[in-house]
């Protein structure tokens, strides 16, 4: 079997991983490969045929393709090797990866790993839907990619399940193939993107049917109607041709979990410490892995200070570890948070600039959640602010990592908690 | 030759796993089979949908019965061809597990009946060698029943391997040919289906949730009534795999063989079936609530599966009947055969029945020659217990990524010699959209390179 070596392999050509890729160059890296499993690079915007993408990257409104068409040339020019139609099949200890290309097995030693894999949607099987499994069901990432890539339409009307930006999405890539949407289903009160979405199937003339579940699918061969059922157990059946099930975002993390490094359960995405480092030292994550789901504009800045910490670890910069410090929660509310874990260096001032660099903790909330949050270190507050989530946004708060040289326990806490 | 003007010794009806088994075994034995299946795929009933354990059969009953026979007989001819067809097994063993006084009380029995079949590697093992064995099982267990020769393969690729064993050593298969009616003359048979009229000297039914249906269209009769019986199943993610090396069994009850937690050849790990009467033999639904409760069986069993996700679910239909035995029956007046009633077994037994039903047809005075030196077409291997098409060079590529399914294994898939009608089939083949994203990734690659074959496409352009 071919083995080669390199300084630092990316994994995943997205938003995250391109933008780290572009970054490590710009500091000086010799040696940077971009693994990417799909036969061109560019990552979910690149069949998410619609605005708006760029306005943090490149101050400017644009589609997601020719968003990922920027992202990827900006890599090539800075001489970002790509690696395309080659997927990681192993991480190894020490950064030793088995990955799969079309002439076969080929080894590759990393002196760093960067694991930008991204999320997906939740799939009806793990929906535990009840109901028979014809064609012409599928998430909103397979359907983009049918119409944006291939300019395939799967089914004409559709119900769309979720109320999520990407469920949003999911009807303006139904309207781009002229795909009529039969209706909206989600089983929250509200709209889970923001309020004014709400308008966009009314203005679309799709009904949107709010508190509501979808209870079983019918069809044998195609899709024939959904069941969906009201809070009031009123059931209600809706002739139909295909289900999109939108949203509800996972990490993409099965190589992690067939893997030596540690898990957070609460994400699903792979235990870091500040710098975005893995349980093995060797091995980085960042962007949608760790936060299912955040924009692209997000992840790729992400990606950025990323590169930063990836880039002093390459040159023994990031400080020694002395100990570990895991971050607890007893509240049931805070969905995950990362990173999970804060590396404790030798003496304080270890912390040093770098520790400047690191974003804080993020944070997703179950539902929508109100209250104070706050990080308390040996029972002291050492950072906290007023919540007001929204369920399935991002929350930030404040690592104020010089308060936790001599602390002992770091746990998240949300008080005076009230729906809203 | 058009199928309409031939003349063969068989036809078979169905191509389940019983229906490939029985063609292959009368093309072997040198009769000219002809195969027919109502629906556009191979396997589309219920063979489709199982647990994809090949039994030893010690826990039939009662010794003796056809079902019991057949099992053992298929076991063995199992594991002496699977290598000449490239066909895959893991062998994991099983444990059937005791997870109270009342079941540790009955074990005994089981462990008799088991010997009585002629199993006897089985053993009684203390609950701290079951824990020593499978440390995630739950702590409540209390004993069980060591069965070392029970072990899983895959369900899919059996069946085609012994289809495609008789199709490349002269068998006929004729897709989306339903039978309509037909007539018996004394020494042979005029069936009447949507593909034309079609002769033969003797028919052998093989048909399944349908096998009732088929008798009374021929022979006016039926010794039996089909009882679908459905099994809901859940497959968890393959970084659940590693929880359990073995095939954990409930001790059975006198309906079911009850919920069994099992490894797949394709590095999950399987949880199923349910037993539920249900009037469809076509409506494999799934419900929320009764997967749900598998999932908190198969939690009990192995505790650490909480931290698991769900790749799949899926349901299958046994034709179960008012027997508890097979119905296999010649009906020499006739030349008519009936296979019926081979529920949840038939996977380990197929070859087995093949193999006595063809004895009982040449007791009966029929003769053949034995093809002097058959072919052994190897099926594509796709398990993993062997070297993956993505291990090798000119791949293609990955196109499902979830599962490694390379682009050439699809369209080598695709272009036959039995080509897929249907992605469902596909999926059979080359385990495409099978993975944890269920297609997120790879459904618009997949449609574009099957755009045109199916009948039931996966897109239009637009």
């Amino acid at each position: 079997m071919q083995q080669q070596s390199c300084q630092v392999a990316i994994i995943g050509a997205g938003p995250a991983g391109l933008a780290c890729a572009i970054r490590l160059r710009q500091l000086g890296v010799q040696e940077v490969l971009l693994i990417e499993r799909e036969a061109a690079a560019g990552g979910i915007p690149r069949h998410c045929g619609h605005s708006p993408f760029g306005m943090r990257e490149f101050h400017r409104l644009l589609s997601g393709p020719a968003y990922a068409r920027r992202l990827v040339q900006q890599a090539i020019d800075l001489g970002v090797r790509l690696l395309l139609t080659t997927t990681v099949v192993k991480l190894g200890e020490g950064g030793l990866l088995l990955l799969s290309t079309p002439a076969g097995e080929q080894r590759l030693q990393a002196e760093r790993v960067v694991i930008c894999t991204g999320n997906r949607e939740t799939p009806r099987s793990a929906r535990l839907v009840s109901g028979t499994r014809p064609m012409g069901i599928m998430t909103t990432g397979a359907l983009q990619a049918m119409i944006y890539l291939k300019r395939l339409q799967p089914f004409l009307h559709p119900v769309i399940v979720g109320s999520e930006l990407v469920s949003f999405s999911a009807l303006l890539t139904c309207r781009h193939a002229g795909i009529k949407p039969v209706a909206m289903v989600d089983s929250s009160s509200r709209v889970t993107a923001l309020r004014i979405a709400a308008m966009l199937p009314r203005a679309l003339g799709v009904p949107l049917f709010l508190n509501s579940s979808i209870k079983s699918i019918a069809g044998r061969q195609r899709v024939a109607a959904v069941e969906i059922e009201d809070h009031s157990g009123q059931v209600r059946t809706l002739p139909c041709d295909g289900v999109i099930f939108s949203g509800r975002f996972v990490a993409e993390s099965s190589l992690i979990r067939q893997s030596h490094l540690h898990i957070d359960q609460r994400s699903g995405g792979p235990v870091v410490d500040q710098y975005g480092r893995c349980s093995d030292p060797h091995y980085f994550a960042g962007g949608n892995l760790l936060h299912p789901v955040d924009t692209a504009g997000w992840c790729w800045s992400e990606g950025r200070r990323l590169a930063v910490f990836v880039h002093a670890g390459l040159h023994g910069k990031l400080p020694a570890t002395a100990r570990l410090l895991e971050i607890e929660t007893g509240s049931a509310d805070i969905r995950y948070f990362t990173p999970q874990r804060i590396a404790i260096p030798q003496s304080a001032s270890d912390f040093g600039p770098l520790a400047d660099a690191s974003p804080g903790l993020q944070l997703r909330f179950s539902d929508a959640s109100r209250g104070e949050l706050e990080l308390r270190a040996d029972d002291a507050v050492v950072a906290s602010r007023h919540l007001r989530a929204r369920a399935e946004t991002r929350q930030l708060l404040e690592l104020p990592l010089a308060k936790l040289f001599q602390c002992e326990a770091l746990s998240l806490h949300l008080t005076r908690r009230t729906p809203e | 030759m058009t199928v309409s003007d031939d003349f063969f010794d068989i036809i078979v009806v169905g191509t389940g796993v019983v229906g490939s088994a029985m063609a292959r075994r009368f093309t072997l034995e040198g009769a000219r089979v002809l195969v027919i299946e109502k629906s556009s795929d191979t396997l589309d009933g219920a063979s489709k949908a199982n647990s994809a354990i090949l039994h030893t059969g010690f826990d039939a009953t009662p010794a003796g019965s056809q079902e019991q026979l057949c099992i053992a007989e298929g076991y063995a001819e199992y594991l002496q061809i699977r290598e000449r067809l490239n066909l895959p097994l893991l062998e994991c063993g099983a444990l059937l597990l005791a997870w109270n006084q009342q079941e540790a009380d009955m074990l005994e029995q089981i462990l008799r009946d088991a010997h009585r079949n002629g199993v006897s590697s089985t053993r009684l093992i203390t609950r701290k060698q079951v824990l020593d064995r499978e440390p995630q099982i739950g702590a409540a267990v209390v004993a069980a029943i060591d069965v070392p020769g029970e072990f899983v393969i895959d369900p899919w690729s059996a069946p085609y391997a012994y289809l495609l064993q008789a199709i490349e050593n002269g068998a006929r298969l004729e897709r989306n040919c339903e039978l309509l009616g037909g007539s018996f003359d004394s020494d042979s048979w005029r069936l009447q289906t949507s593909k034309g009229e079609l002769r033969g000297r003797h028919v052998i039914n093989c048909a399944g949730l349908f096998g009732d249906r088929i008798d009374q269209l021929l022979i006016g009769q039926s010794s039996f009534e089909i009882r679908p019986r459905k099994g809901q199943f859940v497959v968890f993610d393959k970084s659940a795999a590693g929880l359990t090396r073995s095939i954990l069994l409930p001790v059975p009850t006198a309906t079911t063989k009850g919920i069994v937690v099992c490894p797949t050849i394709f590095g999950n790990l399987l949880v199923g079936p349910t037993a539920e009467e249900q009037p469809s033999r076509e409506c494999a639904d799934t419900d929320s609530g009764a997967l749900a409760r598998l999932i908190d069986r198969g939690r009990a069993i192995l505790p650490a599966l909480q931290q698991h996700s769900v790749t799949a679910t899926y349901a299958g239909i046994r034709p179960a009947t008012e027997h508890k035995d097979y119905q296999i029956k010649w009906h020499p007046e006739r030349n008519y055969c009936c296979v019926g009633g081979i529920r949840s077994t038939g996977l380990s037994a197929a070859l087995g029945i093949a193999a006595r039903v063809f004895r009982e047809y040449g007791e009966a005075g029929a003769r053949h020659h034995p093809l002097e030196a058959p072919r052994w077409p190897g099926v594509p291997g796709i398990t993993e217990t062997v070297k993956r098409g993505w291990q090798q060079a000119d791949n293609g590529g990955i196109v499902c990524h979830c599962e490694l399914v390379t682009r050439r294994e699809i369209e080598q898939a695709l272009q036959g010699p039995i080509t897929p009608g249907s992605l469902a089939e596909l999926k059979r083949r080359t385990r495409v959209t099978m993975g944890r994203c269920q297609g997120f990734y790879c459904s618009a690659e997949l449609s574009e390179l099957t755009n045109g074959l199916f009948e039931q496409a996966l897109g239009e352009k637009f």
